[in-house]
């Protein structure tokens, strides 16, 4: 009992007649339009997230300068220091000939966080070595927020001006990610700022539980080890030196002790925090094997070469965490995994060990916020 | 504490005019349907009755949708506690995260047996609602 479209919209009346052409003006418009009407619907979506991304942006530029004017009370204005490290680069090494590409990649690294903590001191010439750290890091979360921006921004810019539905499709696809993670450096900010611990720091926050009392000695780069008697068995203990924001080089300190014990050591256990998945909890611990050492892999590749060389078996313990809960403040659930991976590591050691052995225990992760 | 975009244009010129001109022709159709009532024709009513109803359905969404965006610009830093505990009797003390503190820093004496205490964690609590996967 359908009515004829004819009858619906009666030409005999002036409302008729508008309803009628919008209804033709809605198939045309669409039919002929379509797309570009859908260009503009993501170029909107994209232009709001990018004010979003502006706006955490500038802000994580404010925080900066503020924090340096705190702590390190200049005697000039640091905000054009600050304005010109935020445009900083640090160009990987070629890969043509991947031979040694390691050791290449190490230099450079080592380059820029030396070059990165001199600008930090001259930006903050009162501040100690701990603020320091911590201060290099929150420069690091702004020149990341900033690159981000500048990243969208291009991508925006570039549809805008060429129209192309691929270039812009591409961008808004992976615009909640990209939101995701730049939400995250925010809070990072944040928490460098005013050095509290982050979800990374749950390796080095575990090594720290089990060496607490005990001696430390520098073992390496801003690393710490300590000699620990656990379960019947002789703990090397090491972590990131702290409470500044500090990663350390673990895996220069593990091939230190491997070679100080001419190789004589029964295990490895490395505890870092590790990507989860969605739908898992965070907090969640879970064992395998190999180094357990995140960032751009010259630890790693360290550890590998010399756990080959004196056949040490290598076991993992992680604490699962997203990205945003990795550079963000501890969450409670992180902080409550970190007894239940001592549990674990203690298990291991009595299945894996026998009375007397010797074996290295690395906490891995950004020690900010957390002593030892 | 939340902090929002200073200056962020919240309604373009086009997207306002698409809604009132949607709420027009919504308005339109319901005299329609008003007229085809009157005249006995009850299912072109019915049909302009739908039209209008969902005309006006369209525009508070497209509406409510602007609100949600201009929400999405607001963010509220989280609550950082930090525990400060006696290792002698237990005694307990939880404040706000202050600059300076660490985990294992050894911090003012205990009231009750005068012992130091030592910051023991230093965590954000996020109440989070029961999700159906996770």
């Amino acid at each position: 009992m359908i009515p004829e479209v004819s009858q619906l919209f009666p030409q005999d009346n002036i409302l008729g007649w508008i309803i009628q052409i919008t209804w033709l003006a809605f198939f045309v418009v669409f039919m002929f339009y379509g797309q570009r009407i859908q260009m503009y619907v993501m170029l909107r979506e994209v232009q709001s997230s990018l004010l979003r991304l502006k706006l955490i942006r500038d802000k994580g530029r404010k925080t900066t300068i503020t924090t340096i004017n705190e702590l390190g009370k200049p005697k000039e204005d640091p905000t054009a220091k600050v304005d010109q490290f935020l445009e900083y680069i640090a160009i990987a090494p070629q890969n043509m000939d991947p031979s040694g590409i390691v050791w290449k990649l190490e230099h450079i690294l080592d380059v820029r966080d030396t070059r990165f903590k001199d600008e930090v001191k001259l930006m903050a010439p009162e501040a100690d070595e701990t603020q320091i750290n911590n201060l290099e890091n929150t420069l690091e979360a702004a020149l990341a927020l900033n690159v981000i921006y500048k990243v969208i921004r291009h991508f925006y810019l570039l549809g805008k001006k060429t129209l192309s539905l691929y270039i812009i499709m591409q961008i808004q696809m992976v615009l909640p990610l990209v939101m995701k993670e730049a939400e995250a450096f925010a809070s990072a900010l944040k928490a460098f700022s005013s050095g509290q611990p982050i979800g990374d720091g749950a390796g080095a926050l575990v090594a720290a539980r089990l060496m607490l009392g005990h001696r430390k000695r520098k073992i390496a780069k801003d690393v710490v080890m300590a000699t620990v008697p656990l379960e019947g068995r002789t703990a090397y203990v090491l972590k990131a030196e702290g409470p500044g924001g500090n990663v350390g080089k673990p895996g220069e300190a593990m091939k230190h002790i491997i070679e100080e014990n001419g190789g004589k050591i029964a295990t490895i256990i490395a505890i870092d925090a590790a990507q989860k998945l969605e739908g898992e909890k965070p907090g969640e611990v879970a064992e395998g094997v190999g180094v357990a050492i995140g960032g751009p892999g010259v630890e790693q590749y360290k550890v590998e070469e010399t756990v080959l060389k004196y056949k040490i078996p290598v076991n993992a313990v992680i604490i699962k965490e997203d990205i945003g809960d990795a550079v963000s403040p501890m969450r409670k659930e992180i902080f409550d995994a970190v007894d239940v991976a001592i549990e674990r590591i203690k298990r291991l050691i009595l299945e894996r060990t026998k009375k007397g052995d010797s074996l290295i225990i690395a906490g891995i992760g950004n020690t900010i916020g957390i002593g030892q | 504490m939340s902090e929002t975009a200073p200056s962020t244009k919240k309604f373009s010129f086009f997207f306002l005019a698409i809604v009132f001109i949607t709420i027009a022709l919504s308005i339109a159709a319901f005299f329609q349907a008003f007229d085809a009532y009157n005249v006995g024709q009850v299912e072109n009513g019915h049909f302009f009755m739908l039209i209008g109803v969902s005309g006006l359905a369209l525009s508070t969404y497209m509406v409510f949708q602007t609100r949600r965006r201009a929400l999405r610009l607001t963010f509220t830093p989280p609550r950082i506690a930090t525990t400060i505990l006696c290792q002698k009797c237990g005694f307990k003390n939880i404040r706000d995260f202050e600059r300076g503190d660490f985990i294992f820093k050894e911090t003012e004496e205990c009231p009750k047996c005068k012992e130091k205490m030592m910051i023991n964690s230093i965590f954000r609590e996020i109440n989070e609602k029961k999700k159906r996967w996770g």
